[in-house]
């Protein structure tokens, strides 16, 4: 099977001459779910920003290295279409304040201009609802602002209105650790659905959460990815004395 | 409990009693002279306040004397200042928004580039600037070349007063939205200028709202940049580049001349109930639309 996002010597720095990431080569595979842990600040929200090339924002911010998705090089794409091929979720929850449930999923088509008949809206609306679970909650409140509803719920409408462009990727950076344990755990379930259809790359903090989800663990520590592996087998056996230390709580 | 710790508990909190009665005090009679002028403008202003007033463009300063001696009600009423106002006003608004605007975007945008510390040092400077000086300049950029005073000339001079206000409260407003709202944008793959107009804009539209509105409030009752700009007139005009009449200019003119100074009251009065109208709708959408 080919690899559907790969990187290779990417890094990533904010001041010249220190990097926040720092040559990272590794492939990810369609339909696999992929836990980034390591110790805050070891440069996970980093290597997932420059997925996305969220890192294009700030004139500071240098990437380099190779970044493909799909066999294309993202650096010579049109930096709207990678974000919309890989879409990102950000750990708060942030559904647009000034729109509606309805409209916050359709944020996506609208901001990019993309017109839509009423019926399509509804299908596409109610589908994107429904893969995240929300659509029986919320089909009633539909106009109601998005900040109406509760944290776990805002997430999953931000995962919906991510779906609704129907990405290849989804970069998640710690969606749930502003949530609690029930909606925690209903975000963990949807991830286990949705990867029939995504790639999903989560930075997590949480490891028995990394264990219950992820086909793939990547350990990261001061910006190097040092171990990249089935998680199972890096759970059990990790190759290296960093990973198992760690995993084993000797720091973190 | 320690005897000394219970005196100097109880000296101060007799002390924080005494702090309190003095700011109630003092608050009272700074309150007072706002009292005092609302009162004498409502006394003095309600007499005049009829329908004349809003449907008569000014009168004569002769046939107001010779009502005046008949003791009949003043002959006209100030029509032409109100719509004057109306356009002046209202041509500024369509001048100055889309401008404050998007100077307000760029600045809070680009907020470490050079060129934007040299726009916010600019605007700054126009705050600043005493009205008379921009009332010379628009005479000096509108009056002069075009040669004649006109609604337009007056609304140029208003403009410059209403800009740097709207860029601070667009800018500010802006600046308080979180990045998350961006960055969201901007990662379902939308262009800058789509975030721009469909996110934050809306998000805040309450503050930039209420800025406007108090920008609006304050150039209203403006009079020293119109008097060399839109000089005014005793008819009602419609014509952006004739002289035009406006409210202050109004008061003005009736505190000038004798027989027609009863006026001033109501029209005091009247430019009074706009600002506060102004105020009072900026207040309720700012906090309706606090997000
Ligand atoms: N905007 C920034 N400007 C400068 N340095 C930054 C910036 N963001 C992050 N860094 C630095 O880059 C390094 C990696 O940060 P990053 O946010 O990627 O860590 P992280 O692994 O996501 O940590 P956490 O688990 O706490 O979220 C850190 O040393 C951090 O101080
Ligand atoms: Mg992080």
């Amino acid at each position: 099977m080919k690899p559907v996002l790969q990187m290779k010597d990417v890094s990533v720095s904010y001041t010249p001459g220190t990097f926040a990431v720092k040559n990272v080569t590794t492939d990810i595979y369609p339909n696999t779910i992929t836990a980034i842990m390591g110790p805050s600040g070891c440069g996970k929200s980093t290597l997932l920003r420059a997925i996305n090339r969220m890192h294009d924002l700030y004139a500071n911010i240098k990437t380099t290295g190779e970044i493909t998705l799909k066999g294309n090089n993202i650096f010579n794409m049109n930096s709207m279409e990678v974000r919309r091929l890989a879409g990102m979720v950000f750990q708060q929850p942030n559904p647009f304040p000034t729109m509606s449930i309805y409209e916050n999923v359709l944020a996506g088509y609208k901001l990019n201009g993309i017109s839509l008949k009423k019926r399509e809206k509804d299908e596409i609306v109610e589908q994107s609802l429904q893969s995240v679970a929300l659509w029986d909650e919320v089909k009633d409140v539909m106009s109601k602002r998005g900040s109406f509803l509760s944290g776990g719920q805002q997430q999953r409408l931000c995962i919906a209105r991510t779906l609704a462009l129907k990405p290849e990727i989804l970069l998640m950076d710690e969606p749930t650790s502003a949530l609690d344990p029930i909606s925690t755990n209903k975000i963990e379930e949807l991830l286990l659905e949705l990867k029939q259809k995504f790639t999903i790359i989560v930075v997590t903090h949480n490891m028995s959460q990394a264990a219950r989800i992820s086909d793939n663990s990547m350990f990261m520590y001061l910006g190097e990815l040092v171990e990249h592996g089935n998680t199972t087998q890096m759970f059990t056996k990790p190759k290296n004395k960093r990973t198992e230390e760690y995993l084993t709580g000797v720091f973190g | 409990m320690n005897l000394n710790l219970k005196k100097s508990m109880d000296s101060r909190k007799g002390k924080n009693k005494l702090i309190y009665i003095l700011v109630c005090l003092f608050s009272f009679f700074a309150m007072i002279p706002l009292f005092l002028i609302l009162w004498d403008v409502i006394s003095k202003g309600y007499k005049n306040f009829n329908i004349n007033l809003f449907t008569k463009v000014t009168p004569s300063s002769m046939d107001a004397l010779i009502a005046n001696m008949n003791g009949d009600p003043i002959p006209g009423g100030i029509l032409n200042g109100i719509t004057g106002s109306v356009l002046i006003v209202g041509l500024a608004i369509l001048f100055s928004v889309p401008l404050g605007l998007f100077i307000g975007i760029y600045l809070s945008e680009n907020r470490d580039k050079k060129f934007a510390g040299l726009v916010s040092y600019l605007t700054d400077l126009l705050q600043g600037m005493p009205s008379i000086v921009i009332g010379i300049i628009a005479y000096a950029w509108v009056v002069k070349p075009l040669g004649s005073y006109s609604a337009l000339a007056g609304s140029v001079a208003l403009t410059m007063m209403m800009l740097p206000m709207i860029v601070r409260s667009t800018e500010e407003t802006l600046k308080m939205l979180p990045v998350s709202y961006k960055e969201a944008g901007l990662a379902l793959g939308s262009s800058y200028t789509s975030v721009v107009f469909n996110i934050l804009l809306p998000s805040g539209f309450g503050g930039i709202f209420t800025g406007i509105l108090l920008a609006i409030s304050r150039v209203m009752g403006e009079t020293a940049p119109l008097m060399l700009t839109a000089l005014g007139a005793s008819v009602v005009n419609w014509n952006v580049m004739e002289p035009t009449s406006a409210l202050p200019l109004l008061i003005w003119d009736f505190y000038n001349d004798p027989n027609l100074v009863e006026l001033v009251w109501s029209t005091s009065l009247l430019l009074l109930i706009f600002i506060f109208l102004l105020n009072w709708i900026a207040k309720i959408v700012a906090r309706k639309w606090k997000i």
